[in-house]
């Protein structure tokens, strides 16, 4: 299991690749679920050039682990990689990645999207969008 | 002993300050850090708060020691 924050681009598919090689154990997993969310460059109609990812470090950290934990004992997960970026993000960038492994695929895709709709919902980020006009706090996240 | 208050994203815009520090007296709860820490401004309907960083409401108690946060909210993912 390991859960990261990142003040640095980063590339998921690299990151999933470098992680199943280092803690894969063939055979052990029948199912792998994976998410990767990236920065667009509109929102709510009109474009957006950068933003600025805020958190809370130490409670943002102490959520996230507890929130791993959670996730790794309800579905019984073999594994689990959460990645998640902070500070300058620009357009086309990863923000987020989430995999995890079990042995059958329900309990893959439960509990990835348990991890994005925390994250979405209840972990301490905010977002600051950068528009050719000025700048914005995102003050909710779309439905899904 | 004190009480350490924090602002995060837009609410630390709203109040003009990232934090704050206030003498811990008995029976505080978080809504008198905020009324404390705001010269009275009122909270957001949507206002989080965090005591010692779990999630909280205005009602719970805070002491001495204790980090007390309040945040919009939350935009990850």
């Amino acid at each position: 299991m390991r859960v990261e924050l990142r003040q640095q681009p980063y590339d998921p598919w690299a990151e999933l690749s470098a992680h199943e090689r280092a803690h894969a154990v063939p055979g052990r997993s029948g199912a792998a679920a994976v998410f990767t969310g990236s920065m667009r460059d509109r929102n709510e109609g009109v474009t957006v050039t950068g933003m600025f990812l805020e958190h809370y470090p130490e409670m943002t950290e102490r959520h996230l682990r507890g929130l791993a934990q959670e996730a790794m004992s309800r579905w019984q997960l073999d594994d689990l990689l959460l990645l998640h970026r902070v500070g300058e993000v620009l357009p086309g960038q990863t923000i987020v990645l989430v995999a995890v492994w079990s042995a059958h695929r329900a309990a893959a895709f439960e509990a990835c999207r348990f991890l994005l709709e925390d994250l979405k919902h209840k972990t301490p980020f905010w977002k600051r969008e950068t528009l050719e006009d000025g700048e914005r706090w995102v003050e909710y996240n779309t439905p899904g | 002993m004190s009480i350490k208050v924090r602002f995060f994203a837009s609410i630390r815009d709203l109040t003009g300050r990232a934090g704050d520090e206030i003498e811990a007296r008995p029976g505080l709860v978080a809504r008198d850090v905020w009324r404390l820490s705001t010269d009275g401004l009122e909270p957001p309907p949507t206002l989080l708060v965090s005591v010692n960083l779990e999630f909280a409401d205005l009602d719970a108690p805070v002491g001495e020691g204790d980090e007390v946060a309040f945040m919009p909210p939350v935009t990850g993912g």
